[in-house]
C-alpha cells in the first residue's frame, strides 16, 4: 500500500498581527511546525502502513523553507518526502494549490489513500483536501475520525455536527483527518537523526508537468483585497468587592438582562 | 468560453463505463466511440468514471469567462430530517439582501428525496425559486451524487453566487464543486456584501484562528462561490403568504454507479453527545483550571444552570477533557444567550469562536485578560473561590422558586 | 571554547522538550502521587530511543556521548523528576556494562537496555554501605563455574522493575574494596529476591527496593571486568552518575525557577504584579544564576567526559554545587508563591520535597566534598 500524506508548514501561533504601517501580516520570529491536523494524517498513515505494510509519502507545496517540515514528517516515521516548490506557485488558493498537488501526485503515480488533515490552521479553510480528490477524480471521505482498509476497501468514520457517519468506499480515495482520530506519535530519536541526513527532492512546476496559468497566484480565482483586525467587542462591566457579593450582584444583574 | 468537455477518440474504447455514470443520459456510443448529446449539462460525472482518460473536461481560463452570462444569487439547501437546517435559513436570509441589490433572483438549489415540502419555506424564508432535484440516491448528502447535480444545475442555470453553509456537508461539498467548475470558493465566510462599483460579491472571513480578517474578491470565475459560518448571518421572519416558483429537474441517478456507501450512523448517547451549538447557557473552562479533575467545578456550574460544558483549546490539548467540548476557531462557533468563561484568559482564536454569545461573563484572576474585553461581565479573581460560590448562590435561588 | 550545540544536537533536544511538554510533564502530578512505578512513561523512553543515547549504534544505541545524555537528562528531569531518575538510573547498568563487559555481555545485556526493552540497576549500597561502600557486606563465593551470592542492598533504584543490574559484591571481606567484584545479574535468578519498596519523602512512585541474595548463583562469566576489580567499575560508574545526578537537580530546579517567575508574573498583590517588587526580582536573579553556575559545570564535566578527559572532580562538583543550588532554588520557589507554594495546587511544593533527594544520593555532599578535596590535595602535590 502506498500512503500519500500532504501537509502544510504553519506558524506555530494564531497570534498574528497585522503592521498598521504596512497592512501586512508580522510573521517575524514565530517559529513554524506541521500544521497540527497533518499530524493526525501523518499518524493514520504511519498506523495503516503498520498494518497493511508499503510505505509513507508526505509531499508539502511552499517555499524552499517547508522542507524543514517534511524533515519533521520523516522523523515521525514517513519513508520519502518531496517538496513542491517553484516561484510559479506563489500566491496559490485552495484551487490552484489542490491543482498542483494533484500534479504531483500524477507525477508519483501508484498510491492508493490521499490523507490531508481536516484544514489548516492559519488559513483554516479546508479546501484543499476536497479539491485535490476532484482533480484526481478520486472519492473523498471528510472529517475522518477513523478510517480502516477492510477488504480493498476504504472503511472510514466521520465525525459530523452531532452524529458519526461511516462510509465506504474503494481505494484509492482520499480522506481528511480530524484532531480526535488520533495522538500524533513524538519522533524518536533515531528518527531525528536519520531525518536531518535524507535527501528530499525538490519537484518544480516543469517536473510536475503543471500548467502555470493554474497555478500561484494567476492560476487562483480568488484574491485577498484586504486584511484587517477583527472588531473587538467593547469591554463591559467589571464587577467588584468580595466574592459573595459579586457572585450575588453577577445573579441579579442576569436575571436582570433576563438571561437566567 | 465557459467549460468544455470532449471525448478524445484515440483514447475512447467504446466500453460504456460513462453511461452509467452520466445522470442525465447525455451519452451514446455510437460506432464503438461513445459521443455526448444535446442532454449533456456539463455536470462532469462521467470524467471520473473513464478509466482511459478518454474523457476531457477543460476550465475556462479566467479571463476568457464571460461574467455577464452569470446571474442569480444561489443557497445549496442542507436538509437534516426532513427539515431545512438553520444555516439554510440563514443563507436565505442573507441571500435575500444580497440578491435585492443586484436586483436579481435568489434562488435555492433543493437536492434531496421527498423533501418537495421544503420548496414552499424556502419560501416563505426568501427564495424566489426553487430547483429541485429528487432521487433516492440523493436521500442522505454524498459527495458525488451532490457534485454532479449541482455541477450540472450551476453550468446549466450560471448563478452569479453561490451560497454553502459552512457546515461538514457544506465545506465537504462546496470545494469539490469549485474544483470542477475552475470557481472561486471563500472558506467560512462571516461577512458578505455586494461591491457597489463592481457588483462583485465581497467576502469577508477569519483566519489565523481570527486574528485577522480578509475580504476576497472573485472576479473573472463564475460563480462566486462561499461557504458561509453557521450562526453569523440572520434568518428572516417566515412570511406564509410568499409565493416560491418550483423548476422540477430531472436526473437518472444511477445508485451502482455511486462507488461510497453510507454503511451506518452512529449516534452516541450521553456525555459524548455535547451539542454546544444548540445550548442556551454554556460554560467553559480554560487553563486556569490547572488541572483535568477541576473542570468538576465547571461541571457543576453547568449542571445547576442545565448548560453544556465548553473548554479552551489549552485544555483539550492538554488531554483534560474531549476535543468535542472545544469552543473556538478550530473547536465549534458558538452563540448562546450566555456563556461563562472560567479561567480562560482569552485568546483571540476562543474569541472567535464564542465572542458573539448575547452575553458573556468572564472569571479570571489576570485582569488583563483579554477575555475581558469582550465580556458582558467581568469578574477579576480565583476561579476556585469564584466557581463554587456562584455555584452555590444560584442553587439557593433557584431552590427558593 | 565552543558553548554552542550543534544544530543536530538543538533538533534532538528539541524533539526531547516537545515529548517532556507534551507527555511528561502534563502527569508529573499524576505520576508523583499514583506510587505505581511510571511504565507508561519508560516505555515512551524507550520507543523514543532515549534509553541508549551514549550508547555506541552497534550495541542498539544512538552513539552520540554523555554530553547528549546528560542534556536529555535534564529536560526529563524538569519535566517529571521520577522518569528522570529512572533514565539516570538506568544509566548506572549500561555504563559499566559498556566500559567493562566483553562483547558477549555487551551484545547479551547492553543492547535490550539500549533499546529500552529492558530496565537496568545498579546495586552497591547496603544498610551498612552507604558512604562507606569499601564496607559491601553481600559475599559472593566462588563454586566451581558459579558464585554464590548472599546478602542484601537497599534503596536500590529501579530495584524490582528492571531486568538487568549490576551488582557489587565482596569475594573476599578481608581484603575490604579490594575484594570488591561487579556481577552482572538478571531478575528471575534463582535466589535473587525483592524487598519491599521504601516509602518516601518523594518519588513515591520511583521504586528504591531491597535486593536480597539468597544463595544466589551466579555464572562466573557474567563477572564484569574481573575478580576484585568491582570497586574501579563501581568507582568509574558513580563518577558517570555523578554527572547525571547533577543535571537531574538542574533540570528540577530549571522547573521550579519557571514556576516561580510565572507565578510572579500573574499573582497580583498591592496592586502590582509581585515580579515588580524587588524582593522577589533579587530572589529570581540569584536563582537563575544558581541554575547557570549548576549547568555549566555539569555541561562541563559531561563535555570533559567524552573529550576523553579527567572528569572526576568536575563531575563531584557539579553535584555538589548543583543538588544544592537546586534546594536553594525550590526552597525560594515556594517562598515566591507564599502560601499556594505550600499547596498541592501549585507544583513547587513536589519539587521542595524532591530536591533533598539530590544532595543525599549517589554520594553525599560530604562524601562529593571528600572527593573533591583528595583531588585537589593530589594535584597540589604532584605540583
Amino acid at each position: 500500500m502506498h500512503f500519500i500524506v500532504c501537509i502544510k508548514q504553519v506558524p506555530d501561533t494564531t497570534e498574528v498581527r497585522i503592521d498598521p504601517a504596512t497592512n501586512t501580516l508580522v510573521r517575524e520570529g514565530v517559529p513554524s511546525i506541521i500544521n497540527p491536523f497533518d499530524e493526525n494524517a501523518i499518524e493514520a498513515a504511519l498506523q495503516l502502513r503498520e498494518k497493511h505494510g508499503g510505505k509513507v509519502t508526505v509531499i508539502t507545496m511552499g517555499p524552499p523553507q517547508a522542507e524543514q517540515a517534511l524533515r519533521e514528517a520523516l522523523a515521525m516515521g514517513a519513508d520519502e518526502a518531496i517538496l513542491i516548490s517553484d516561484r510559479a506557485f506563489a500566491g496559490s488558493d485552495t484551487l490552484a494549490t489542490s491543482y498542483t498537488l494533484a500534479r504531483a501526485i500524477n507525477k508519483i503515480g501508484d498510491y492508493d489513500l490521499v490523507l490531508c488533515g481536516k484544514q489548516a490552521f492559519d488559513g483554516d479553510t479546508a479546501q484543499v483536501g476536497p479539491g485535490l480528490a476532484e482533480h484526481l477524480g478520486i472519492p473523498q471521505v471528510t472529517y475522518a475520525i477513523d478510517a480502516q482498509i477492510v477488504d480493498g476497501r476504504l472503511r472510514v468514520k466521520r465525525l459530523l455536527e452531532s452524529y458519526f457517519e461511516v462510509v465506504e468506499t474503494p481505494l484509492p480515495a482520499l480522506i481528511t483527518c480530524v484532531k480526535q482520530m488520533n495522538e500524533p506519535r513524538h519522533a524518536g530519536l533515531r528518527g531525528v537523526m536519520k531525518a536531518r541526513k535524507a535527501q528530499i527532492p525538490t519537484w518544480t512546476a516543469q517536473d510536475i508537468e503543471a500548467d502555470v496559468e493554474r497555478c500561484g497566484l494567476t492560476g487562483s480565482p480568488t484574491n485577498v483585497i484586504r486584511v484587517f483586525p477583527p472588531q473587538r467587542h467593547r469591554a463591559g462591566e467589571k464587577l467588584e468587592g468580595d466574592v459573595e457579593q459579586v457572585v450575588q450582584t453577577l445573579i441579579s444583574k442576569l436575571r436582570e438582562a433576563k438571561v437566567l | 468560453m465557459a467549460i468544455n468537455i470532449y471525448i478524445d477518440p484515440d483514447k475512447c474504447v467504446g466500453c460504456k463505463l460513462c453511461l452509467g455514470a452520466c445522470p442525465y443520459g447525455a451519452i451514446v456510443v455510437e460506432e464503438g466511440k461513445a459521443r455526448f448529446t444535446e442532454a449533456c449539462v456539463l455536470c462532469g460525472a462521467c470524467v471520473s468514471s473513464c478509466k482511459f482518460g478518454a474523457i476531457i473536461w477543460e476550465q475556462p481560463k479566467k479571463e476568457e469567462v464571460d461574467t455577464s452570462q452569470y446571474q442569480g444569487v444561489w443557497v445549496i439547501a442542507e436538509t437534516h430530517d426532513g427539515r431545512l437546517a438553520e444555516v439554510t435559513l440563514e443563507l436565505l436570509g442573507e441571500g435575500r439582501k444580497l440578491a435585492d441589490t443586484l436586483d436579481e433572483p435568489l434562488s435555492l438549489l433543493l437536492l434531496g428525496n421527498g423533501v418537495e415540502p421544503l420548496a414552499s419555506v424556502a419560501g416563505h424564508y426568501g427564495a424566489d425559486r426553487v430547483y429541485l432535484v429528487e432521487d433516492e440516491v440523493l436521500a442522505h448528502y454524498r459527495t458525488a451524487p451532490f457534485t454532479d447535480v449541482a455541477v450540472g444545475l450551476i453550468n446549466k442555470y450560471k448563478p452569479s453566487i453561490v451560497l454553502i453553509g459552512a457546515t461538514s456537508m457544506g465545506r465537504d461539498l462546496g470545494p469539490r464543486i469549485a474544483a470542477r467548475i475552475g470557481a472561486g470558493l471563500t472558506a467560512d465566510c462571516t461577512g458578505l456584501e455586494i461591491d457597489p462599483q463592481e457588483r462583485l460579491l465581497r467576502q469577508t472571513r477569519p483566519a489565523f484562528g481570527g486574528n485577522i480578517m480578509a475580504t476576497i474578491l472573485c472576479r473573472h470565475a463564475r460563480p462566486q462561490m462561499a461557504t458561509v459560518r453557521p450562526k453569523v448571518m440572520k434568518k428572516l421572519d417566515p412570511d406564509p403568504g410568499r409565493q416560491v416558483e418550483i423548476v422540477r429537474e430531472q436526473v437518472s441517478l444511477n445508485e451502482k454507479t455511486i462507488v461510497t456507501k453510507i454503511v451506518e450512523i452512529v449516534r452516541e448517547e450521553g456525555d459524548e453527545q455535547v451539542n454546544l451549538q444548540d445550548a442556551e447557557i454554556i460554560v467553559s473552562g480554560g487553563r486556569g483550571l490547572r488541572a483535568a479533575e477541576n473542570f468538576a467545578l465547571i461541571r457543576e456550574l453547568a449542571d445547576v444552570l442545565g448548560a453544556a460544558v465548553g473548554a479552551s483549546r489549552a485544555t483539550v490539548d492538554a488531554g483534560w477533557i474531549p476535543a468535542y467540548h472545544q469552543v473556538g476557531q478550530t473547536g465549534k462557533t458558538v452563540q448562546p444567550k450566555l456563556y461563562i468563561a472560567c479561567g480562560i484568559s482569552g485568546a483571540v482564536q476562543h474569541l472567535a469562536g464564542m465572542s458573539s454569545s448575547d452575553c458573556i461573563v468572564a472569571i479570571n484572576s489576570d485582569p488583563n485578560a483579554p477575555i475581558f474585553d469582550v465580556a458582558t461581565y467581568g469578574i477579576v479573581g480565583d476561579l476556585f473561590e469564584v466557581v463554587p460560590a456562584l455555584t452555590k448562590a444560584l442553587k439557593r435561588e433557584f431552590g427558593q422558586q | 571554547m565552543d558553548f554552542a550545540f550543534t544544530e543536530e544536537q538543538q533538533e534532538i533536544f528539541a524533539a526531547v522538550k516537545e515529548f517532556c511538554d507534551d507527555v511528561l510533564k502534563p502527569r508529573a502530578r499524576e505520576v508523583d502521587e499514583a506510587g505505581e512505578y511510571p511504565w507508561d512513561n519508560v516505555r515512551q523512553l524507550g520507543e523514543l530511543d532515549l534509553m541508549g543515547i551514549a550508547i555506541p549504534e552497534q550495541y542498539g544505541g544512538l552513539g552520540l556521548g554523555v554530553l547528549e545524555w546528560a542534556v536529555v537528562g535534564e529536560l526529563l528531569s524538569a519535566a517529571c523528576t521520577t522518569t528522570g531518575a529512572v533514565y539516570g538510573a538506568h544509566m548506572l547498568a549500561e555504563y559499566p556494562i559498556l566500559q567493562f563487559g566483553t562483547e558477549e555481555q555487551k551484545q547479551k545485556y547492553l543492547r535490550p537496555l539500549a533499546t529500552g526493552e529492558k530496565i537496568g540497576a545498579f546495586g552497591l549500597t547496603e544498610p551498612s554501605a552507604g558512604s562507606d561502600a569499601g564496607n559491601v557486606q553481600t559475599r559472593a563465593d566462588r563454586d566451581g563455574d558459579e558464585y554464590i551470592l548472599n546478602g542484601s542492598k537497599i534503596f536500590i533504584t529501579n530495584g524490582g522493575d528492571a531486568e538487568i543490574y549490576v551488582i557489587i559484591a565482596n569475594v573476599d571481606p578481608a581484603r575490604g574494596t579490594r575484594g570488591l567484584t561487579a556481577f552482572i545479574l538478571e531478575k528471575g535468578m534463582p535466589g535473587f529476591e525483592f524487598g519491599k519498596n521504601e516509602e518516601k519523602m518523594a518519588y513515591k512512585s520511583l521504586s528504591n527496593r531491597e535486593l536480597i541474595f539468597n544463595d544466589c548463583r551466579v555464572p562466573a562469566e557474567n563477572i564484569l571486568y574481573k575478580e576484585k576489580g568491582g570497586f574501579r567499575v563501581a568507582m568509574e560508574t558513580l563518577a558517570v552518575g555523578r554527572i547525571g545526578m547533577a543535571i537531574g537537580a538542574v533540570g528540577l530546579a530549571q522547573a521550579a525557577y519557571d514556576a516561580a517567575v510565572e507565578y510572579a508574573m500573574t499573582r497580583v498583590q498591592f496592586g502590582r504584579h509581585i515580579s515588580e517588587f524587588q524582593a522577589i526580582q533579587f530572589k529570581l536573579a540569584d536563582m537563575a544564576t544558581d541554575i547557570e553556575c549548576a549547568r555549566l559545570l555539569s555541561y562541563q564535566a559531561a563535555w570533559r567526559k567524552d573529550a576523553g578527559l579527567d572528569f572526576e572532580k568536575q563531575a563531584a562538583m557539579a553535584k555538589v554545587f548543583a543538588s544544592e543550588a537546586c534546594s536553594r532554588v525550590c526552597d525560594q520557589a515556594v517562598q515566591i508563591h507564599g502560601g499556594y507554594g505550600y499547596t498541592k495546587e501549585y507544583p513547587v511544593e513536589r519539587y521542595f520535597r524532591e530536591a533533598k533527594l539530590f544532595e543525599i544520593v549517589e554520594g553525599t555532599s560530604e562524601i562529593q566534598r571528600l572527593v573533591i578535596a583528595n583531588r585537589l590535595l593530589k594535584e597540589a602535590k604532584a605540583k
